[in-house]
């Protein structure tokens, strides 16, 4: 109890660094999903290749290994003097982003294929199908699978605090350095999480009754 | 005509703006490309004293070494997660209300918590009281790391095999009752191996992530491939420079290939699966989604059943 009482500032500055790495970073996972998607399901193979190669790579790296390129390649070659925050930001975001990329064409997949047929022969092109038609009914159907991606993408956000970010992990480090107990510091970093979580699926809950459509 | 909801077969107008838009897009992709090739040139990262490291006995040795300890640490975290897996599933679907409550109060808790989190107490936790449980050395990183994906895994496995439990035709339990067996029986010899059957390659894919989360135990130094990797990256100097990109190249072709070896046995099985005539549906080989899905399993499952106690079942 008293862990929590006596580095109470300490606990807000970590979850509010949590709350920000993962606000940051579901907001680029979001844009590049949504276009890499959108790259998926184009009539344009080089661009349809561009997206596969990605999300196959993305997928099957461990989110550690990210976090290394980002820390120690990145800065070197591209961008030096990039903040961790931002570098967090663009490994977590990238990562995360094959993830919506699955969820987003899974969810253009479920829409009927005579919405768009009705569409086309209304005579809208491709961006009129997908922005006024296609888009707004999958939406439904993307945002289950999408409240679990930000789920996990929360408790990725971890690893950015093993790479000098300040969040909850690093502040749970920082107080065990210290010597606190750390069955103590668990339990609140735990509640932290249970918080941000519950508050994620509570939010996608009202979302998808919010955007129900009739089918 | 086409098969995508999105556009259908191109008339010969489309065909050629599609022409134009590849050949703008390829450009694009390869520009892209090239522009990082070239300033990693320019850096001299592709300069072949760089690549020559991987020449070296040394570098070879410690980057075995990393993947044999990746492998140790991926067979027994994942021989223990698929066994507790059970064991919370069957838990989970308890008579008695003790057992259910803890089973879904352990596997509500550490879903929710970062598997770094729990990975990091484990570790700390086993640091302090190391003389009393009897570790040495390496082993404290060892079993932290072990533990901790097995609790982390374990949670998860447990709610894809209840989803699958939940997905076996009713009639098979009933009639295993009609039997005379007792609970644990029809548990453990006919619902447990059908779920198991229905769930390979969701589980399969669950294995994926747990081979990924391997790699954190860089963070608690414990030597497995990725902090190989960076050990080896910080510590050879090549033209006044760390050998990053050549030594990250190579081992997340590692990492790429292991998973994608993994993934297409889950493909091979799911698609065996498909063949056999059993009525069970088997799980669509999902991808190695982060752990939050298995919820989405268990809807998808639950979904599926009235369709799957219509099939043959033999």
């Amino acid at each position: 109890m008293n862990v929590l009482l006596d580095h109470l500032p300490q606990f807000r500055e970590g979850f509010l660094g949590t709350l920000s790495i993962t606000a940051a970073s579901a907001a680029l996972a979001l844009v590049l999903g949504i276009v890499i998607a959108g790259f998926r399901v184009s009539p344009i193979p080089p661009l349809r290749a561009f997206g596969t190669a990605w999300v196959t790579l993305l997928r099957n790296t461990p989110l550690t290994l990210l976090f290394l390129i980002a820390f120690f390649v990145i800065p070197q070659i591209f961008f030096p003097g990039t903040s961790p925050f931002v570098l967090a930001m663009g490994a977590l975001g990238c990562y995360t982003s094959s993830f919506v990329c699955e969820a987003v064409r899974s969810g253009i997949n479920t829409v009927p294929l005579g919405q768009a047929e009705a569409a086309r022969s209304l005579g809208m092109t491709f961006f009129q199908t997908l922005r006024l038609i296609v888009l707004p009914q999958a939406t439904r159907s993307v945002i289950p699978p999408m409240s679990s991606i930000f789920i996990a993408l929360t408790k990725n956000s971890a690893i950015a605090g093993a790479f000098s970010n300040t969040e909850l992990f690093n502040v749970s480090k920082l107080l065990s350095d210290k010597g606190f107990a750390i069955g103590w510091i668990f339990l609140w970093i735990a509640l932290c999480y249970l918080v941000i979580t519950f508050a994620i699926s509570g939010l996608f809950r009202l979302l998808e009754s919010r955007l129900e459509v009739a089918r | 005509m086409s098969s995508s909801v999105l556009y259908d077969a191109p008339g010969p107008k489309a065909r050629i703006r599609n022409r134009i838009y590849s050949i703008v897009g390829g450009l694009a992709v390869l520009g892209l490309i090239v522009f990082a090739v070239v300033r990693l040139n320019d850096k001299g990262q592709f300069a072949p004293e760089m690549w020559n490291i991987f020449n070296y006995a040394g570098v070879r040795t410690s980057i075995r070494d990393g993947v044999v300890t990746t492998l140790k640490v991926f067979a027994v975290a994942a021989v223990l997660s698929l066994v507790l897996g059970v064991l919370l599933a069957v838990g989970r679907l308890s008579d008695h209300k003790a057992v259910r409550w803890f089973a879904t109060g352990f596997i509500e808790l550490f879903r929710a918590v970062p598997l770094l989190i729990t990975i990091y107490v484990l570790w700390v936790l086993f640091l302090t009281y190391r003389s009393d449980l009897g570790l040495s050395g390496d082993n404290t990183g060892f079993w932290a790391l072990v533990i901790g994906l097995t609790v982390y895994n374990g949670s998860v496995q447990a709610e894809v095999l209840r989803a699958g439990i939940n997905s076996v035709p009713r009639g098979q339990r009933e009639a295993a009752y009609a039997l005379g067996m007792r609970k644990t029986q029809v548990m453990m010899t006919v619902l447990v191996p059908q779920a198991v059957r229905a769930m390979l390659p969701t589980i399969i894919s669950q294995l994926v992530v747990t081979l990924k989360d391997t790699s954190l135990g860089y963070v608690i130094t414990y030597q497995e491939l990725l902090f190989q990797l960076q050990q080896l990256a910080g510590n050879i100097v090549v033209n006044d420079d760390n050998p990053y990109v050549p030594v990250i190249i190579v081992g997340g072709a590692i990492y790429i290939a292991m998973c994608l070896a993994l993934s297409a046995l889950a493909t091979w099985i799911e698609r065996r699966g498909r063949r056999a005539k059993t009525g069970i549906r088997v799980a669509d080989a999902g991808q190695p989604l982060a752990a939050a899905d298995a919820l989405d399993v268990v809807d998808h499952a639950t979904v599926s059943a009235p369709d799957a106690s219509t099939g043959k079942t033999n």
